[in-house]
């Protein structure tokens, strides 16, 4: 923020010539200011004891170094493009702009993304290559493919069920008044703000305990005289798999309902009176009226929990971490990664993964295109 | 007055009582909605209910018998105590749990708001492959970066895992997409000649940027805030993975408590709550810029 008073006064450019003392601090002040920042950052890794191992301290100081540091830079190289004869200018500052974030992008995703494939066909220390022997011995695996079975069940499963829930919330909710709109939807939306850890340690005591006198789940079937079961561990059916699933649709139902809410609000009112004026009773004007109209929103919400329910693997491993048919692939992953410490299947894993999401990548691209041309 | 009385009594046999907006006042809707609301608060109640119980009630009984009889309880802080003096003492996870998240909300507001603005308001060669990257890279799983990540910023690489600015790296890294397509949406429905005008006034794009569009696009730089804030807190994985037990987040506690069952198991519920507070707050006081966030970009990998 204070860099914002800094360049004001500027003085009034000669339109298209170069100025070189400003293209030399320019460069200067961007290459000291990159060095400083990068400096106090590894020095907040290497050297805690500078900052007296004091945590808050570290914060503070990480924060103004990263803005004020981004700040500074940006200034340092804006100074450094005014000084450049315009015709340059204006063709490299969208560029420059656009640098820091990507660099930051490629370091953390598009890199790790070429070199897991790479790491996918390395042996597990990954110092040689061994063809496609990971992939080879992941495809041979019983429990690669439970993992996969799994995951297509919850993709079956929690998409549909959570788009289905929220838009049940989201249309009686809407039919409450403002008021009673607004704090209905708050309850239904709280899980969204919680943890998979800390709601799986909820539902993990306090719903699905195998003891009758502290589960709520035993307690309801003992008292109706069944028994009691450590439902977690009940494999019959994948039963437990779908009490985790519960889990999760129980966090994403107020995502989806606030996406659809926002969806049927914005269905016009004509439209609903002209279909009733017809005759269509109040699930016909749902069908035919409502539901084509919010299409777009129910394939958005869909999409999304489809991405979150692929990488789905808190709520498993911390409940139990594959055991008693549950494994899913992000835990496989897990597991092979620091378990059983073989990279090479680890990285072989996450290709398959990439695989998985790649239809839905293309499918956002060409979404994201066709919006882009309206 | 009795006539009144039978007057209002009989009328909602014959007509539906109406809202203060004219609409039809709906019984059945409000019925299921008040059911759902407390079905999918069941837990979360339960849960605070037991935090507040003593340990020989919480593995003897039920939360829900509190209803039957509230005072016959072992109400007590215990278990709350319990949590700062054990084991892990949540008190620091709770700090450390700031420190990552603080920053890591943000810094890439920082970068990507630029980003944005280039998107927005400038025109140059690849601007529709660059942005077509950021809409693909939304979706790419961050499993893909753990291998290659330990391994750069590892003792054999720079040497900074273990430490928050390696989670501070990451997660500005796993934010950035979205940041930048929602910053970038909210940023085109500002008017152009805004900026048009800044410029004829002789402003530079830095100017330009500081002084109008960040200001501006205010209300979708808190929507993402709040997103971030709250994806980081409740981030399992990287903390796990790039922070020294020393620096270890409250969500890394809770599960390492929720790993050791049996002995203080009293304390999980406790911990659980003390975890989920901060960002139930958070969720309380900025739902409005949350439900933003969530509808301007919801994809999210």
């Amino acid at each position: 923020m204070t860099a914002a008073a800094a360049p004001a006064e500027s003085p009034p450019r000669k339109v298209g010539g170069a100025r070189p003392a400003r293209i030399v601090i320019g460069v200067i002040g961007a290459v000291v200011v990159a060095w400083a920042a990068a400096n106090v950052f590894l020095a907040l890794a290497y050297y805690p004891e500078w900052f007296f191992d004091n945590r808050l301290l570290m914060a503070v100081i990480g924060m103004i170094a990263g803005v004020g540091g981004a700040a500074l830079l940006f200034y340092f190289v804006n100074v450094f493009i005014e000084g450049l004869p315009q015709r340059f200018s204006e063709g490299v500052i969208p560029y420059v702009f656009v640098f820091p974030s990507f660099f930051l992008l490629g370091l953390v995703l598009v890199y790790p993304t070429v070199q897991t494939i790479n790491y996918s066909f390395a042996s597990n220390d990954s110092t040689a290559y061994v063809g496609f022997d990971n992939y080879v011995a992941i495809f041979g695996s019983g429990e690669f493919w439970l993992s996969l079975t799994n995951n297509a069940l919850w993709l079956i499963v929690v998409p549909a069920v959570t788009v289905v829930v929220g838009l049940v919330v989201a249309l009686f909710a809407d039919r409450l008044s403002a008021q009673g709109e607004k704090v209905a939807k708050s309850f239904i939306f709280l899980p969204m703000a919680i943890s998979f850890v800390a709601a799986s340690t909820i539902w993990a005591i306090q719903i699905y305990s195998p003891n009758p006198d502290i589960g709520l789940l035993n307690s309801i079937v003992t008292s109706l005289g069944g028994d009691a079961q450590n439902w977690i561990r009940v494999d019959t059916l994948r039963l437990n798999s779908f009490l985790m699933m519960v889990i999760l649709i129980w966090m994403q139902a107020g995502f989806a309902m606030i996406l659809l809410s926002g969806g049927i609000k914005g269905v016009p009112e004509e439209t609903l009176e002209a279909a009733r004026m017809d005759g269509a009773n109040e699930v016909q004007v749902f069908f035919r009226v409502i539901v084509p109209q919010i299409k777009g929103t129910m394939i958005t919400v869909f999409i999304t929990v489809t991405i979150l329910v692929l990488k789905v693997f808190d709520i498993i491993y911390v409940l139990t971490n594959g055991q008693a048919s549950t494994n899913v692939i992000a835990n496989l992953f897990f597991q092979e990664l620091f378990t059983f410490q073989r990279a090479g299947r680890a990285s072989a894993i996450v290709v398959v993964l990439l695989i998985l999401v790649t239809p839905i990548l293309i499918y956002q691209v060409r979404h994201y295109r066709k919006e882009a041309a309206r | 007055m009795t006539a009144t009385a039978q007057v209002s009594r009989a009328k909602p046999k014959r007509q539906p009582s109406y809202m203060k907006d004219g609409r039809p006042r709906s019984w059945t809707s409000i019925i299921v909605t008040v059911l759902l609301a407390i079905l999918w608060s069941i837990p979360t109640l339960g849960l605070l209910i037991n935090s507040l119980r003593s340990r020989d009630d919480i593995v003897t009984s039920g939360w829900w018998t509190v209803v039957a009889d509230p005072f016959g309880q072992g109400w007590t802080w215990d278990n709350y105590v319990g949590v700062f003096t054990g084991a892990a003492d949540m008190g620091v996870g709770f700090l450390n749990t700031v420190v990552v998240a603080v920053p890591a909300t943000i810094l890439p507001i920082m970068f990507a708001a630029f980003a944005a603005y280039a998107f927005t308001f400038l025109n140059f060669r690849f601007k529709e492959t660059l942005f077509v990257i950021i809409v693909g890279v939304m979706v790419v799983p961050i499993q893909v970066a753990f291998q290659p990540m330990l391994n750069l910023l590892g003792p054999n690489g720079i040497g900074i895992s273990g430490e928050f600015v390696a989670t501070w790296l990451l997660h500005t890294g796993f934010g950035m997409p979205l940041c930048v397509y929602t910053l970038r949406n909210y940023m085109s429905t500002l008017p152009y000649s805004v900026v048009e005008s800044a410029k004829i006034d002789g402003a530079s794009h830095y100017q330009t940027f500081w002084l109008l569009v960040a200001p501006m696009a205010m209300p979708a730089i808190a929507a993402f805030a709040t997103l971030q804030f709250l994806w980081v807190w409740n981030d399992l994985l990287i903390a796990k993975l790039f922070l020294a037990p020393s620096n270890a987040t409250v969500i890394v506690q809770l599960q390492q408590l929720l790993g050791t069952q049996g002995q203080g198991e009293e304390l999980l519920s406790a911990g659980a709550f003390f975890s989920m507070a901060l960002p139930i707050l958070v969720f309380f006081f900025l739902q409005r810029f949350f439900v933003r966030g969530l509808t301007s970009g919801s994809v999210k990998g």
